[in-house]
């Protein structure tokens, strides 16, 4: 991992990975949804509606996977100053946050049919909402500071702060939920996922994380060229005003 | 530990003084608390169901009303600098001013919750409870706190940044500290919520100084 802390060739290996992950970004994305939304069984409870899972579910995954990533890539900046891993936590935060909002969006179209109401208070949604004020927080902090690499190691600590509290929130939220109030909420209360279920919410999910891969690539090359050319600039300007 | 009690000593000074922010912040949790009945009306079975998790929500907000100021004023007369010099590790350091941020701020909320519980026409079995998740909470929120503050040293809309990222981290406390209020209200034990208050207090003061240490410093350089 230490080798690719050279940004250049960082650049070289992401190059290289970029176009497998976009393929399998598109045809993963495209089989699963395809054939989740057209073409699986409709659920014996739910009938049509449970084909929003297919979104639903992988954007869940997604969302907080890319979190877990994000704290281990702000753990490897801060430890081994690695300059990368910073730009890379830097660059998965608004995808996540994105997973996140798609996550509950499409939850809360599931929920109306479902449950009769847009929103509820469950323990899970409620996580799922701190989460995506987690990752609005850490976006705004990079936002904030004019020093880049200052923005980087501050949002670095707020990560890893953000990642040991996460479990704990996570836990506090299940039990306020049970302590108060029944759960008064339909689950997916049919058998294990039959398979005819399961594959396109695998393959769907597998696109996903393709997807998130290919994002990846492409912002955090956007990151690393932006700060060579503010680097660029800088040192324009000091040439400008020694000349 | 005379170091740390004079820092403890001289936050305490500056915080308690004129133009410090025990007063001020006292004043708006008293406010904001008053705001609920004139809001969801007077009638006293909602009043009542609704005052544990008002009160709190308003301590919670008041807390962080004086936060981003916690370091600020010490970076910007160059004190922080000297404090980071001294012998005394920086993570104490930061402890310190954590301490006397919450004696200046969340033990005074605490102290005058039960008046406003009583206007709030909470249970008398909950407020005693009320005052101790308050006492076991609030330090909580001041050190979260304080690492936010931390990481917001020096920029911009430091203030408006700091609840927003601390508030999220802090729901737990926020959680249990409502639970452990209803729970009384309601002839339970409130023994459960306190316990994880508790735990979550000293999980804060174990791990919070490594953070407030990495934050200052970066601030520093």
């Amino acid at each position: 991992m230490h080798a690719l802390a050279n940004p250049a060739r960082f650049l070289r290996l992401m190059a290289a990975i970029r176009p497998y992950a976009a393929v399998l970004a598109v045809l993963g994305l495209a089989i699963g949804l395809g054939w989740g939304l057209l073409f699986s069984p409709p659920d014996y409870q739910q009938g049509e509606t449970v084909r929003i899972m297919y979104l639903h579910v992988p954007a869940a995954w997604m969302a907080m996977f890319i979190y877990a990533a994000m704290a281990v890539a702000s753990a490897a900046a801060l430890v081994w100053r690695h300059p990368v891993a910073e730009l890379a936590a830097k660059a998965s935060a608004p995808i996540g946050a994105a997973f996140t909002l798609i996550c509950l969006v499409t939850g809360s179209f599931w929920g109306k049919p479902m449950w009769g109401t847009w929103w509820v208070w469950d323990a899970r949604l409620t996580s799922m909402l701190i989460l995506f004020f987690l990752y609005l927080g850490y976006i705004a902090l990079w936002e904030a500071f004019d020093d880049p690499a200052r923005a980087g190691r501050a949002a670095a600590i707020l990560a890893l702060v953000g990642a040991v509290n996460l479990p704990i929130i996570k836990f506090s939220v299940d039990w306020w939920n049970t302590l108060h109030q029944p759960a008064s909420v339909l689950t997916m209360a049919g058998p294990k996922i039959h398979a005819d279920i399961l594959w396109p919410l695998l393959i769907t999910a597998l696109g996903a994380q393709a997807y998130y891969v290919w994002m990846l690539c492409l912002r955090v090359r956007a990151e690393i060229l932006e700060r060579q050319a503010r680097i660029l600039r800088f040192s324009a300007a000091a040439d400008r005003r020694a000349a | 530990m005379t170091a740390f009690l004079a820092i403890v000593a001289r936050d305490l000074r500056l915080g308690a003084g004129a133009q410090g922010a025990m007063l001020t912040t006292l004043l708006f949790f008293v406010l904001a608390v008053s705001l609920f009945p004139l809001g969801v009306g007077p009638e006293p079975q909602i009043l009542a169901r609704i005052a544990s998790g008002a009160i709190w929500v308003a301590a919670l907000l008041a807390a962080m009303l004086s936060l981003d100021r916690l370091f600020q004023a010490d970076q910007e007369d160059g004190t922080l600098d000297l404090l980071a010099q001294a012998p005394l590790p920086l993570g104490l350091v930061a402890l310190a001013k954590t301490l006397a941020h919450w004696l200046t701020t969340g033990l005074p909320l605490a102290l005058i919750a039960p008046l406003l519980a009583l206007l709030m026409q909470m249970e008398t079995e909950a407020i005693p409870v009320l005052l101790l998740s308050l006492l076991l909470g609030t330090p909580s929120l001041s050190l979260i706190g304080a690492i936010g503050a931390a990481l917001t040293l020096g920029a911009r809309r430091g203030a408006v940044l700091v609840p927003l990222i601390t508030l999220p981290l802090v729901i737990p406390v926020l959680i249990f500290g409502v639970g452990a209020v209803d729970a009384a209200a309601y002839g339970l034990s409130a023994q459960p919520h306190l316990l994880l208050l508790g735990a979550f207090l000293a999980a804060a003061l174990a791990l919070g100084p490594f953070a407030l240490t990495g934050a200052i410093k970066l601030a520093l350089e």
